[in-house]
């Protein structure tokens, strides 16, 4: 699937401006995904597309709209070398798989032709030929995911009423 | 090899008598937040996983302050969801237009955090609670869900940066020059994953405001948190509004740090961060004399009463410049009223400001002094990315209040300790 590729610190306000957030459906946010750093991205991105990126993605506001927007757009998955913890909880919390790798973000080009197998963590760039393994989530993290998120996995624990 | 003072508060919440750093953790909180952006999309999560109850109705605060007074329909239905649900759920701290201000100012005048407690808030700037020496972090709506549902939640246990205080701040330079300065010194993802622990003998000279100004800046180096130690000036801001048990935790002597970051306050400037990203800080007398068109005096960083003070003795008896427009902001109704008691309105007013009833509104281009396209702000506020406080092309320089002040009466970026 097709690649969009950012620099470092691509941080919440453009992945959602703060103007759109009082708006939070899944469709509202995904038609002004990333809009401030590419203006283009929410009308040509399709289901399956991944995002490349640099340090620190996702950085500033707490907005859990951030992942949403990106996940509402059919976004696969976002790759960088690393991301703002508050955007890994609530990416992890949503069941939206981001992937560490400082690699394959600094190697993979835009418009490649990539694909990730979350279960083995093996990304494959197919238009260099090239393949790398992304860190895997720790057991605890790599629960939530399979639970398909936060609430579901403490519902299955039976914790809250 | 002992414990940092995030770190013991984390074991003593999880039950436990020691962590180790990187460790996935599960803790009690003494407290969540969230606001009218961040509410609504927790409750839809909370109602959609089928939770008929909070854990507790005391340990929920719900704060409408970023869009409101509501500034469209939209706002106001998010702002009537959260309304229905505090009411539906009994929310002993729903704070509405009237009783609400700025979260991060509001929640430690109301008494709601204390030393040694856990407080998370689906808002990023809730790492200012560190001021009192808490344990406090930003979350997102689902975490503010699973958090109102049980009272738990999962954190990993930070490493931590040691930023040691020398000396005593300069005249015109305040806790933002402090943050501002670090951020520049580390960068934006200098503390990722980290926890900042302030420590030195530099820490007793400086006031709670400015401790909370620094504590809530810890999210701009990408810090989990930035915690204080406890001093008679804690003890001095939380008599009178704490009325329960709370505990003061220091590091151990042999607490581990990855990185000591020194700063000789005798020595710091008044200092900016230009567009785009708070790391990109100047010395202000560097860019003095750059064009603005406004300036914001206000938010969760600036909008306390030592903010206003020293902005209202730069400003008084002198006039906003004529290309600048200068909104300030209390941040809390009892700032208000405190600074209306002393005359600051009164000052900001005859100077030809615009002051507004408390909101985060212009910090995020929400309203209130959103900016059009090419325009240039000098902001007390906390973030300068990309069209943060309006317009694609807008400009957002980071300063103290200080700064700002004295920005708004030259008409360009201004130096407070040149000002005539």
């Amino acid at each position: 699937m097709k690649v969009y590729k950012y620099g470092a610190n691509v941080d919440t306000d453009v992945i959602i401006p703060a103007r759109h957030l009082n708006d939070p459906s899944p469709a509202a946010l995904a038609s002004h995904c990333m809009e401030d750093i590419d203006a283009e991205f929410a009308s040509t991105v399709q289901p399956g597309d991944i995002i490349v990126a640099g340090p620190n993605f996702g950085c500033g506001s707490s907005r859990e709209h951030a992942p949403l927007a990106i996940k509402s757009c059919g976004v696969k998955c976002v790759i960088a070398p690393s991301f703002a913890r508050i955007f890994y909880r609530n990416a992890i919390n949503i069941g939206f798989p981001i992937v560490e790798c400082p690699q394959a973000a600094e190697e993979i080009q835009p418009g490649d032709e990539v694909d990730v197998d979350f279960s083995t963590g093996i990304i494959t760039d197919s238009t260099q030929g090239k393949t790398w393994q992304a860190a895997p989530f720790p057991p605890f993290i790599e629960g939530i995911i399979k639970s398909g998120g936060l609430l579901n996995s403490l519902k299955e624990r039976g914790v809250a009423k | 090899m002992g414990m940092t003072m995030t770190q013991k508060i984390l074991a003593k919440h999880a039950g436990l008598d020691k962590v180790e750093v990187g460790q996935l953790i599960e803790a009690k909180l003494d407290l969540v937040l969230g606001n009218d952006i961040t509410t609504p999309v927790a409750i839809t999560e909370f109602e959609k996983a089928g939770f008929t109850q909070v854990f507790d109705k005391d340990k929920i605060a719900i704060v409408l302050d970023h869009y409101t007074p509501c500034k469209d329909i939209k706002s106001a239905q998010l702002c009537k969801q959260a309304r229905e649900f505090a009411h539906k759920h009994n929310i002993t701290n729903f704070f509405d237009v009237g009783q609400m201000g700025v979260e991060h100012a509001l929640l430690p005048e109301k008494g709601l955090c204390a030393p040694g407690e856990i407080i998370v808030g689906a808002d990023s700037h809730t790492c200012t609670y560190g001021a009192l020496g808490a344990f406090s972090t930003g979350i997102g709506s689902t975490d503010m869900a699973a958090g109102m549902a049980t009272g738990l939640l999962w954190f990993k246990v930070p490493a931590a940066i040691k930023v040691t205080l020398k000396g005593k701040l300069q005249p015109h330079v305040s806790g933002k020059d402090v943050i501002l300065h670090l951020i520049g010194e580390i960068g934006v993802d200098g503390a990722l994953y980290q926890s900042l622990e302030f420590a030195g003998e530099g820490v007793s000279s400086l006031t709670m405001d400015d401790r909370f100004t620094i504590s809530n800046m810890a999210i701009e180096a990408g810090g989990k948190n930035g915690i204080f130690p406890v001093d008679e000036k804690t003890m001095e801001y939380i008599n009178g509004r704490v009325n329960r048990p709370c505990e003061a935790f220091q590091a151990d002597p042999d607490a581990e740090y990855v990185r000591e970051v020194v700063i000789d306050l005798d020595k710091l400037e008044p200092t900016v961060a230009m567009p785009h990203l708070p790391e990109n800080t100047k010395v202000v007398s560097e860019v003095a004399g750059l064009p603005i068109n406004q300036v914001v005096i206000g938010s969760c960083t600036n909008g306390r009463i030592q903010d206003l003070r020293i902005a209202a003795a730069i400003m008084k008896g002198k006039k906003v410049a004529d290309n600048v427009r200068c909104v300030v902001i209390p941040a809390t109704q009892e700032i208000v009223l405190q600074a209306m008691k002393e005359g600051l309105i009164q000052d900001f007013i005859e100077a030809g400001a615009a002051v507004s009833t408390p909101t985060c509104g212009p910090c995020l281009g929400g309203h209130m002094g959103v900016m059009a396209e090419g325009e240039r702000t000098v902001s007390t506020t906390n973030r300068n990315f990309v069209g943060r406080m309006g317009h694609v092309t807008s400009e957002v320089i980071l300063a103290s209040p200080a700064v700002a002040a004295a920005s708004a009466i030259a008409g360009c970026v201004a130096d407070p300790r040149t000002l005539s």
